[in-house]
């Protein structure tokens, strides 16, 4: 690698740190943004919670599937929450026109994308933490349950929403706030091909291989291989982490060279719509 | 014979073109260590284009630019942690307090004595009270003043300012480059200053460049300026370059 190639690529632990630094600063100083965090998933794990109480109670398939939908609603917004919170932090920059500042200081754009990452977690654990706690109480579904397979399911679908809001970030950087909506609207996209609420199975035949490219239905299908048939599927989360490595290297090469089309067409100056 | 160090600014032959529309037009120029150079020119003379490729957020389409001897915008983690800006267009975060924005960007630039910094900057430009407070709800003439903090904290010895009293009242505005004047006077900071305030130019700037639609039109010492277009302030010799009647008019 060439000397100004390694100069862009060297991390530092201070900026970074500097990073998380502002968005915690900022989190501290809005409570509307906390609440934000916690109030939308408690609204649809209770909403789903129900729903499944109703069904458990009015067929025997899924009283057997005990926690399946609750379980799907919880990794779900892990995925959803984990993207959001990404791109939320990288969307703060853009609407305090802050940017500008960022770009031109010794902030490297891998620093940057560790700290957004780093913040996706934190975001998510004030969000979905109390959820899990709530789930416990309401519904008496333990997602902790899982045990070691959730740490694969959580690993699996972070990298998964990592990689989209680390491209969605490139695409908004490159094309200013009229891609904003995508932050907002892409993981929908996923939702139905992912399969979260039902099995692989379900979909049109052709429609199938386009799922199974998706790292995220390796998660789904091997929870409720989990809490159906209680089979933890290590060889789907071995197939999961290795398109999510695909995944995320596909996102960062994309964020580097929208950075780089930003630069070119100097849309790192104009940074509205 | 000794090697002499390169122009803390270094612009040759500089290009760039949107699509197929070309807003700065093979350019050239460097600014001498210590110096403080007037940018002038109406909307559209790519003032703000060449500001952003000497910062490194824009590549230029064709020739060269160069800050503290490395190319921009390839090499410029080389340099970033050496230079600084200030722009309207470009805000601190609101939310955060003074000192918070302070420490994080004091942070990012590698700012070893930051505490003792962030004291020394909110003496310097009347910011102590205020540390404390979000920086959305100053005035004005303080948030400007914390942009400016924001802009020194890292001691730069190359400051681009983009319109750095743009909505300021007169007597901030005074403050702030009696402010400037000093930190470069002191630092032997390199400074490039874009700005339509003809009288900041002139107060401040050693040297004036002047662009139209992209190229140099004219590049001298404002009192120079004023001998050779035959008037008496800048912004007449600015009007005169602007309208394009100036120079052979002012000859005869």
């Amino acid at each position: 690698m060439s000397a100004p190639a390694e100069e862009a690529y060297a991390l530092s632990a201070r900026r970074i740190g500097a990073m998380m630094l502002r968005y915690w600063y900022l989190l501290r100083s809005s409570w509307p943004r906390l609440l934000d965090l916690v109030y939308w998933p408690t609204v649809q794990m209770v909403t789903w919670g129900f729903l499944q109480y109703y069904i458990a109670t009015n067929a025997g398939f899924f009283a057997r599937a005990g926690g399946t939908f609750i379980g799907a609603v919880l990794l779900w917004d892990i995925l959803f929450r984990g993207q959001l919170g990404f791109s939320i932090s990288f969307l703060e920059e853009m609407w305090s026109r802050n940017i500008g500042n960022l770009m031109m200081s010794p902030l490297r754009p891998i620093e940057f994308v560790a700290a957004l990452m780093v913040m996706s977690v934190v975001r998510l654990s004030i969000g979905a933490v109390p959820v899990t706690f709530l789930a416990i109480g309401f519904f008496g579904f333990n997602l902790y349950g899982l045990g070691l397979a959730l740490v694969a399911f959580f690993f699996n679908l972070m990298l998964t929403s990592w990689a989209i809001g680390i491209f969605v970030s490139g695409l908004i950087l490159r094309n200013g706030m009229g891609a904003e909506n995508l932050a907002w609207s892409i993981m929908f996209l996923f939702m139905p091909l992912t399969c979260v609420y039902y099995p692989v199975t379900t979909l049109p035949v052709w429609l199938q291989p386009l799922a199974w490219a998706l790292p995220p239905t390796y998660v789904f299908e091997g929870m409720r291989e989990l809490l159906i048939h209680h089979n933890f599927r290590g060889d789907l989360m071995l197939d999961a982490l290795g398109l999510n490595v695909l995944l995320f290297a596909g996102g960062l090469f994309g964020f580097l060279k929208l950075l780089e089309s930003a630069r070119r067409h100097g849309s790192l100056m104009q940074t509205g719509e | 014979m000794p090697v002499l160090p390169s122009p803390p600014i270094e612009v040759e032959r500089f290009v760039k073109i949107y699509k197929t529309v070309p807003a700065v037009d093979g350019i050239s120029f460097s600014l001498a260590a210590g110096s403080i150079t007037g940018l002038l020119g109406g909307n559209g003379a790519g003032k703000t284009t060449t500001i952003a490729t000497i910062m490194g957020l824009i590549t230029p389409t064709s020739g060269r630019v160069s800050v503290l001897g490395a190319d921009m915008p390839k090499q410029r983690y080389r340099v970033l942690h050496r230079m600084n800006f200030e722009s309207p267009y470009v805000e601190v975060p609101m939310r955060l307090t003074v000192r918070q924005n302070m420490t994080v960007f004091g942070k990012l630039y590698g700012v070893a004595d930051l505490r003792e910094r962030i004291a020394e900057l909110g003496r310097q430009l009347d910011l102590t009270e205020f540390l404390d407070r979000p920086t959305g709800r100053l005035s004005a003439g303080q948030k400007t003043r914390v942009s400016l903090a924001k802009a020194l904290i890292n001691r730069p010895d190359v400051l681009l300012l983009d319109e750095p009293t743009a909505s300021l009242d007169p007597d901030t505005a005074d403050w702030v480059r009696a402010h400037l004047e000093r930190y470069c006077r002191e630092r032997q900071a390199t400074v490039l200053l874009a700005s339509h305030n003809m009288a900041e130019v002139e107060r401040l700037c050693e040297r004036v460049i002047i662009m139209k639609r992209g190229r140099i039109e004219d590049d001298d010492a404002p009192a120079k300026l004023l001998a050779r277009y035959g008037r008496r302030t800048l912004e007449e010799v600015f009007l005169d370059v602007a309208r394009g009647s100036a120079l052979s008019e002012a000859a005869q």
